[in-house]
């Protein structure tokens, strides 16, 4: 029993509930939400040491016992995840703090972005395949209102795809878990594995796992990416900042956990399919990334290379490649959240968004030209920065299991990926100065705290990789050996 | 044009939204042992406010229910997630729940437990949002 397991959730909903009760309150509302997540990173650096100190920990919630009742479950993977994505919320909620506005602050904009964190929390800390459903559920409901929350023509217009593409792979979903439900006769996580592990993943249960496959990768943007460059660039630059950093990971989060815990039997289908999935999205990625001049759709594209790289390093299924694709998932939810900021920022100063319309912008603001300099070569994976290890490792990965072309794919969008935030830099920044300072749509002033802080992040975990990697290392080991999971859930006697 | 006079609507609902809301609070008080529980109790009950919504007009029903019902569902939340909570001081797992026999002055000897206080939660939030839903689109002019 470990009642710190479930804080991670429960503070921010509470909070959140408490905030929709004293509504008129913006100075309460940004504080307690500060509060909130503080409280919440927090409880996972402790988690982390208690994981470090004492192995997995997990919960059983109502205190009843593993396969029949919700478990709960706090390892490394998840644990690492937890406190990146505390740390990237707090920065985002602090520049949503100059940016977002009053009118969406009064109409319960905190209290949204305090449950959106309750549902990626949950999906991470849960053990148990339906919980997971409803987590996501919580999660995807509250981005419906960040997404459509304030009311312009192009959020109205892209939150309908987005909640019609939702809905239909939530439906999925729930399919996929009936059909699982029917075959093992189990939900919780670790159960599953072990029955799955006595009978055997025959091919009615590859294809179950394909199912599953496809919704997550409708979440994560794996190869399915069809609705993430109108949504993600339709939000505020805040929101969007946290959707690009934090949703598709939850996704991406969810594959890794099913198809290293109860669907690694077969993985030269399974997770050969997932490879040339993350191949095909690296590709159309990169090429959505160079084809556009709109720094929103730039970076969306961007988003998607991300995932097809963390998904090949899962493919690959060594553990230098998991260790990779681990290390890359912590950097990107970092560096995604901080060019989306940036690029947001650069569209808040000159009022758009085309890049042919700005240039010369390093003449007024210096900081933000080159803390875009320096997330630009993070994001392609430049040595000292935190891209590197990630990209290394997961190359590696990829060469010791004898994907050749997976890798190679790897380190050709990295250069496309770099030519297409070069283009925003060079074309944004450099060149003649076209507005002066009081032309300007906006100001800097409360953006560069939160933009300095994941600026700062990003370095350090480049240059303090070695420190981290004792973590990282246990989680790959986590995921690596599922029965380290199940005897954490279940004890040592599983059930039958 | 004259205003139509629905007094025999008045007086029908009148009689009928306290039988509504008996029925609920049965349903709801049922929902350990037989089919029933916060759900259906609360969609009952904002059945029976949807009743009045139509019968009468929303400023007047306002006028005598003079609550925010945002305010109601977030409660009903925070209820049922701090009755989990409370089990975080009695060292148990969260979400445990505990039950007892209590002789009450009228009932005798009962059965009460704490699944109650989260099923109240879980009415209240289910009121709260239905009815700020058929509220909402209603105020749309």
């Amino acid at each position: 029993m470990n009642n710190i397991v479930i804080l991670p959730i429960i503070i921010p909903l509470i909070m959140g509930m408490i905030l929709v009760i004293f509504r008129k309150s913006i100075q309460f509302q940004r504080w307690m939400s500060l509060i909130a997540i503080a409280a919440v990173g927090s409880t996972s650096i402790y988690l982390m040491t208690q994981i470090k100190g004492h192995g997995m920990q997990t919960l059983q919630l109502g205190g009843w016992q593993a396969p029949f009742g919700v478990s709960m479950v706090a390892d490394m993977f998840a644990v690492l995840l937890l406190a990146t994505t505390s740390f990237v919320a707090l920065c985002c909620l602090i520049y949503a703090f100059g940016s977002i506005g009053r009118e969406r602050e009064s109409y319960y904009f905190y209290p949204m972005f305090l449950f959106l964190l309750t549902g990626i929390n949950g999906s991470f800390l849960t053990g148990d395949i339906f919980n997971l459903f409803v987590c996501f559920e919580v999660m995807l409901i509250s981005s419906y209102v960040l997404l459509s929350l304030g009311g312009t023509k192009i959020q109205l217009r892209e939150s309908i795809k987005y909640v019609l593409v939702n809905i239909i792979s939530s439906f999925l979903f729930l399919l996929a878990v009936a059909y699982l439900y029917a075959m093992t006769g189990t939900l919780n996580l670790a159960h599953l594995s072990v029955r799955i592990a006595e009978v055997g993943q025959d091919g009615l249960m590859t294809t179950v796992a394909i199912l599953f496959l496809i919704v997550f990768s409708l979440k994560a943007a794996l190869f399915l990416f069809f609705w993430l460059p109108g949504s993600y660039s339709a939000p505020p630059t805040a929101v969007a900042a946290v959707f690009a950093a934090l949703l598709t990971k939850v996704g991406m989060y969810a594959i890794f956990r099913m198809f290293t815990l109860v669907f690694y039997h077969e993985p030269q289908v399974t997770h050969l399919i997932i490879g040339i999935l993350g191949g095909l999205t690296m590709v159309l990625g990169a090429f959505g990334a160079i084809a556009y001049w709109d720094i929103k759709k730039i970076l969306a594209y961007n988003v998607i290379v991300g995932v097809g790289l963390i998904m090949s390093g899962l493919a690959a299924f060594t553990s230098t490649a998991i260790t990779g694709s681990i290390y890359y998932l912590i950097h990107d939810i970092i560096i995604k959240a901080l060019i989306f900021l940036l690029g947001g920022t650069m569209i808040h100063l000159t009022g758009t968004s085309n890049l042919k319309d700005m240039s010369g912008l390093i003449r007024t603001h210096p900081y933000v030209g080159w803390m875009f300099f320096i997330a630009a070569l993070s994001l392609a994976g430049i040595p000292p920065l935190s891209g590197f290890i990630g990209k290394v490792l997961i190359t590696k990965g990829t060469f010791e299991a004898s994907y050749f072309w997976l890798g190679g794919i790897g380190l050709l969008t990295s250069l496309l990926v770099l030519y297409s935030v070069m283009k925003i830099f060079m074309n944004g920044f450099w060149g003649e100065t076209l507005l002066s300072e009081d032309m300007e749509k906006g100001t800097t002033k409360g953006l560069m705290f939160p933009m300095g802080c994941l600026l700062a992040a990003t370095v350090a975990l480049g240059f303090g990789a070695e420190g981290i990697h004792e973590y990282v290392s246990m989680a790959a080991e986590g995921l690596l050996r599922p029965e380290l999971y199940i005897e954490a859930v279940l004890g040592r006697n599983p059930m039958p | 044009m004259k205003k139509p006079n629905d007094i025999i609507l008045h007086a029908v609902t009148k009689v009928a939204v306290p039988i509504i809301l008996a029925f609920s609070f049965h349903l709801f008080f049922s929902g350990h042992h037989n089919p029933g529980g916060g759900f259906i109790g609360g969609l009952a009950i904002a059945s029976a406010l949807t009743l009045l919504f139509l019968a009468f007009d929303i400023e007047t029903v306002r006028a005598n229910i003079g609550v925010d019902f945002k305010v109601v569902a977030a409660i009903g939340v925070l209820l049922a997630v701090l009755t989990g909570v409370g089990s975080f001081f009695f060292d148990a797992p969260f979400l445990s729940h505990t039950f007892d026999y209590f002789n009450l002055p009228i009932f005798g000897k009962t059965e009460l437990a704490t699944a109650v206080l989260f099923d109240i939660g879980v009415a209240l939030a289910v009121i709260g949002t239905s009815v700020t839903t058929i509220l909402s689109i209603s105020e749309d002019r």
